[in-house]
């Protein structure tokens, strides 16, 4: 196991450098000269060629490149150039509301998800089986700030029982959980039921029934324990979209994490901020798949020496 | 990995009907994959003959006309500015069709040869390109696509292009799966020893056998590149007011929630069930295409 994880994080290093390379050339696409873009219109040139300076755009690119790796493995990420403030400092501010946002969502995709799915393997083709595939169906299909928006409509504007935007209570976090965990909801359903169908046509299962355990005791102790192995896979892949997907639910719910700063700062022409934030959000990913991927064999280990 | 049967059948030496018509009748008989082919059909006939169906002009403002709730004037309603929002969603279909289509276009055109590259010659070549591939896929969902906008500016062909280079990791290592499938057939070896060269061998023959696995790629691909896109396009990065794009009319909509619901509500339906369309037909041509499932 020890020898597994080591393996693992040594993988990591080169994806991560590569990761941390096209972070850096993306904001080299940048037509023109940035530092023009970020002083704005009719700045001086003084104050142009002081951005230019403090983003190191007048020395070559490979150097500016090695600069650009000592310093974000030192955990400097840059300046804002709207802010003036370390640009992970800006992140780390907005972290824990992002981090709370991720996991309330990731509870209801598990929740919901898992729920569904299983309620639809064990009546398969039944009513509410069709009914439930029909939602994930949709799930997956309607764009996450459009469920956002209706939601808001409908339980915040008119029968207001929810806030409609902003975050700080319970209350809050509501609406941009269900918004935001709703599509991976979709897809565990999907997962799991395929999962828990194939489990449950087992020789085990067949035997367990036979022996008359109770259908509750099957599923939960037989069927459940081997079918969760590939819906793990999935919930940490899904992980990812939904870090991506925050983006999108903190704009639609004016909540300032992570994922507002970055558009806000894409708007504002603050370079620095987007790098930064894009490559904080993309090393957390790395960072959760491992634990996902550790996870994932020692169930499987767990499994095959029982 | 999928393998289709080609001019290189290894069957069983009986006549069959060719593998289009098998696929055609399979994907017939499935329900969802049929709803989801007319849907597309749907969209595609819509988009194609906007000029002559769409009742008003998209981008004519009637201030007169502003807010107003679906009606027989105007079936969806109006907008802010009074514009005709079923002309507006009719006009958008060839913008959201467009640059899914074009996005995934990218992503294959790019992905594809990779994916051959790297599974044919195998060795360094594969873990170059697949430590690439493995970084791409590192940035997590929209974020990737999000960067590069960020970078190029805002506007629906930046999207296009960000959205496709989003989509080529995905569409390289499938194909790269299918290919190392492929290339240990039997008769791979024969054409080798018979002289063939390399293009040759990855273009007429493995190729030809991979294609359902990049069909079907492709083809839920497109839902998520048109949600992708819609999502960049709410955001602000990707069309432009007034353009009648589904994302950006999605935005706009947003301010009227408390008055004009609708607004928003139609441009949002239009967006899923168009994704919806290219989910169902995607997972029929899967179940269609995938020998194993008969």
């Amino acid at each position: 196991m020890v020898n597994f994880i080591l393996k693992r994080v040594l993988q990591m290093i080169p994806v991560l450098i590569g990761v941390t390379l096209v972070v850096f050339l993306i904001m080299h696409l940048v037509p023109g000269d940035p530092a023009v873009l970020m002083a704005g219109e009719g700045a001086s040139p003084q104050r142009i060629a002081d951005i230019r300076h403090q983003l190191g755009l007048d020395r070559p690119l490979s150097v500016q490149y090695a600069d650009y790796l000592r310093n974000v493995l030192h955990g400097n990420l840059g300046t804002s150039i709207r802010s003036n403030r370390p640009v992970l400092k800006e992140i780390l501010v907005r972290l824990p509301t992002t981090a709370e946002l991720a996991v309330a969502s990731v509870l209801i995709m598990v929740v919901i998800g898992l729920g569904s799915g299983i309620l639809s393997a064990m009546r398969q083709g039944s009513w509410s089986d069709l009914l439930l595939m029909v939602l994930a169906l949709l799930g997956v299909s309607v764009p996450s700030f459009w469920i956002g928006l209706m939601l808001i409509y409908y339980f915040a504007v008119k029968i207001q029982i929810f806030p409609v935007a902003g975050w700080g209570t319970w209350a809050h976090m509501v609406l941009p959980a269900i918004t935001l965990g709703a599509g991976g909801a979709a897809i565990v359903a999907r997962m799991s039921r395929a999962s828990m169908l194939e489990v449950i046509r087992q020789d085990y299962v067949r035997t367990a029934r036979a022996k008359g355990v109770k259908e509750s005791v099957i599923i939960v102790k037989h069927a459940l324990k081997n079918a969760i192995i590939p819906v793990i896979t999935v919930v940490g892949l899904e992980f990812g979209a939904l870090l991506g997907g925050t983006v999108l639910t903190e704009s639609v719910f004016a909540i300032n994490g992570v994922g507002r700063l970055i558009v806000d700062s894409i708007s504002a022409r603050d370079f620095p901020v987007v790098q930064g934030a894009v490559l904080f959000i993309s090393v957390m990913f790395m960072v959760i798949n491992l634990v996902v991927d550790i996870l994932y064999r020692y169930f499987n280990r767990r499994i095959e020496l029982n | 990995m999928l393998i289709t049967e080609s001019k290189h059948n290894v069957g069983s030496g009986l006549p069959r009907d060719p593998q289009w018509k098998i696929v055609y009748r399979k994907l017939w008989r499935r329900r969802t994959a049929s709803i989801g082919g007319a849907i597309i059909l749907f969209y595609i006939l819509v988009a194609l003959l906007a000029p002559w169906i769409s009742p008003q002009d998209p981008l004519r403002i009637h201030l007169a006309h502003e807010f107003q709730g679906p009606s027989f004037s105007h079936l969806l309603g109006t907008d802010d500015k009074g514009r005709d929002i079923l002309s507006r969603i009719i006009y958008g279909s060839r913008l959201s069709l467009s640059v899914g289509f074009a996005a995934v276009f990218i992503g294959a055109v790019v992905g594809v040869p990779l994916g051959l590259v790297a599974g044919y010659y195998g060795k360094w070549v594969d873990a170059v390109i697949m430590r690439i591939v493995d970084i791409l896929l590192a940035f997590p969902g929209i974020l990737l696509a999000l960067a590069i906008v960020s970078a190029l500016g805002p506007s629906l062909i930046n999207v296009t292009i960000a959205v496709g280079v989003f989509s080529i990791p995905t569409f390289a290592r499938i194909v790269r799966g299918s290919t190392l499938t492929v290339k240990k057939l039997e008769y791979i070896d024969a054409i080798k020893t018979m002289g063939a060269g390399d293009f040759r061998i990855i273009w007429s023959h493995i190729l030809p056998n991979i294609l359902s696995p990049i069909i079907i790629q492709a083809t839920l691909r497109l839902a998520t590149a048109i949600l992708t896109a819609a999502g960049l396009s709410f955001l602000g990065l990707g069309a432009q007011p007034p353009s009648p794009e589904w994302g950006a009319m999605l935005s706009n909509g947003r301010n009227f929630l408390w008055n004009a619901p609708h607004i928003a509500a139609f441009p949002g339906l239009a967006i899923a069930t168009l994704v919806l369309g290219f989910n169902l037909f995607g997972d029929g041509l899967r179940d269609a295409l995938d020998q194993r499932m008969e």
